[in-house]
């Protein structure tokens, strides 16, 4: 409890000093709101349209969510195969990491142009975004199997069935959750990107159309909201990390 | 010829004419030939690098040689059951899964052969004891020491069936200390399980106070083994280490594998 404390803490009075200081800065030079409104009209905005950003906040979340999990379905699948078969490694590998030149943000307006202006090409690109991390380090966690283990295995008359699932799958989990704690962080960011290239709803129209009324406050609650989204993603993940690895040696003591 | 043969004369091992060399390498071994019997354990000697572990990958079939035969047990490996494991491996780290605790690593060479889990766990909760290794059971192998992790791993090779046991080097990563504590906990063990073992080393003490044989290896490419007989009363301890008789045995050794001062004097 005293270590949670310490190192919560600091964190906590930095955040507390910086909103305090916003506040200040904004009341004494007198900001106007659409450059940087005060921080408690902020929460004013936030509190007086409460329903409306509930309901945004659903939806944006529910498009990273179910962006996320075809993600993952899509990204494990794709790096079980690559390590399956050599040939589709040699083949795919070099493709997916050439593809990360392509900048997403342009790539973008192509999935609306494919998928329409529904939920789909939403996300459309939440999947572009976080297909990349989850899928490289799937792969390189397979990689990174420890091949003492799997000769091993294979003087004790382990089938390919066996290796795969006794010693490449529990190998490759730490991998995977790295991936998925980059991936549940950037999906957020995907899911506003394609309700801003165009959309009825979410989180990313509202911050759009405040934008464009120059309503600055609004605005801000806006991102505050996505990061908190963006931050509670994460947490979950890094939860259920520590619970599907728990046993294992903490990273930092796992070459020991 | 395999069935003429009574089982006490069956070597347990026995590799004849084994040639194999890396491919576009070095030849390591050129018509190699030698045996062991059942319950005989048996230490091999050579100098780093001479390729002691690739042998050992040759004799587990997770390489192929290049000309020659190996048998276990009267079989020879084409001859071998595929599903089954053949022999008792254990590497020279320990291998264990760090997602596994003591009681599921141990088990791993049982779980494989098809055995079932419960089954598998109650063959290792009954050896532990005799392990050392009492009250581990869930622990996980990083929790453990360097020593109790080569336990574990030895008691998972010789609980996967096989038969030799080839231990390469399982004690080199140790500390001085622990490695003389294991290598007196493995003469105990042995005297109750009086498995076959081959036991690579390049330590001459380890080698004389485990084995009833040592087979040195002092040439490179590595074509025959001289053969020392261990004569040593068993069950021993450490102290035989200090015996004259484990002294002049060990002088006969190091001068095989030119370590003395007679042939570094270069009269050979």
């Amino acid at each position: 409890m005293k270590k949670q404390i310490k190192t919560v803490l600091p964190v906590t009075i930095f955040i507390l000093l910086l909103a305090a200081l916003w506040e200040l800065a904004t009341t004494v030079f007198e900001v106007p709101h659409f450059i940087l409104p005060r921080l408690s009209d902020v929460f004013i905005s936030l509190w007086e349209n409460r329903t409306l950003l509930g309901r945004h906040f659903v939806l944006t979340l529910g498009e990273a969510l179910l962006g996320l999990a075809l993600s993952v379905a899509v990204g494990v699948s794709v790096a079980i195969w690559m390590e399956r078969f050599s040939l589709a490694k040699r083949t795919l590998y070099p493709l997916i990491m050439a593809s990360q030149t392509i900048p997403i943000i342009a790539l973008s307006p192509i999935m609306v142009m494919w998928f329409g202006y529904g939920i789909w090409s939403k996300i459309s690109v939440v999947i572009l975004f976080t297909f990349f991390p989850i899928a490289v380090n799937t792969s390189d966690g397979f990689r990174t199997a420890d091949p003492g283990i799997g000769e091993l295995m294979k003087t004790m008359g382990a089938s390919k069935r066996d290796l795969f699932l006794k010693w490449k799958l529990p190998s490759a989990l730490p991998g995977f959750f790295t991936g998925l704690k980059l991936a549940a962080t950037i999906s957020v960011g995907g899911a506003a990107l394609g309700e801003w290239l165009g959309g009825e709803s979410g989180l990313g129209v509202y911050t759009k159309r405040a934008s464009n009324m120059l309503r600055g406050e609004a605005v801000f609650s806006g991102v505050l909201l996505l990061s908190i989204m963006g931050i509670i993603l994460f947490l979950t993940v890094r939860w259920l990390e520590s619970r599907v690895l728990a046993k294992r040696a903490p990273s930092d003591e796992a070459d020991k | 010829m395999n069935e003429i043969r009574t089982n006490k004369a069956t070597p347990a091992l026995s590799v004849r004419g084994l040639s194999y060399s890396f491919p576009e390498g070095p030849v390591l071994f050129e018509k190699l030939d030698f045996s062991i019997r059942a319950g005989e354990f048996v230490a091999l000697l050579a100098p780093s690098g001479a390729g002691k572990t690739t042998l050992f990958r040759l004799l587990a079939g997770l390489v192929k040689p290049a000309a020659g035969e190996i048998v276990l047990g009267g079989l020879s490996e084409s001859k071998a059951p595929r599903k089954k494991s053949r022999i008792g491996y254990m590497p020279q780290r320990d291998c264990l899964m760090p997602w596994r605790s003591v009681l599921d690593n141990a088990a791993l060479g049982l779980e494989l052969s098809g055995v079932s889990r419960q089954e598998a766990r109650r063959q290792v909760r009954e050896l532990l004891p005799s392990f050392g290794l009492e009250g581990t059971e869930e622990k996980m192998p990083h929790e453990l020491s360097g020593g109790m992790r080569q336990r574990v791993s030895f008691l998972r090779s010789l609980l996967s069936g096989g038969d030799p046991l080839l231990l390469d080097e399982p004690f080199s990563a140790l500390d001085a200390m622990t490695r003389a504590g294991m290598q007196e906990w493995l003469l105990q063990i042995w005297e109750q399980h009086r498995k076959t073992v081959l036991f690579i080393t390049h330590d001459v003490d380890e080698a004389l106070l485990l084995s009833d044989r040592v087979l040195v290896a002092s040439s490179s490419p590595i074509s025959s083994l001289l053969e020392f007989e261990v004569a040593l009363p068993r069950p021993r301890d450490y102290s035989a280490v200090l015996e004259p008789s484990f002294i002049q045995l060990k002088r006969q050794v190091l001068e095989q594998l030119g370590r003395t001062p007679a042939t570094r004097g270069g009269i050979v």
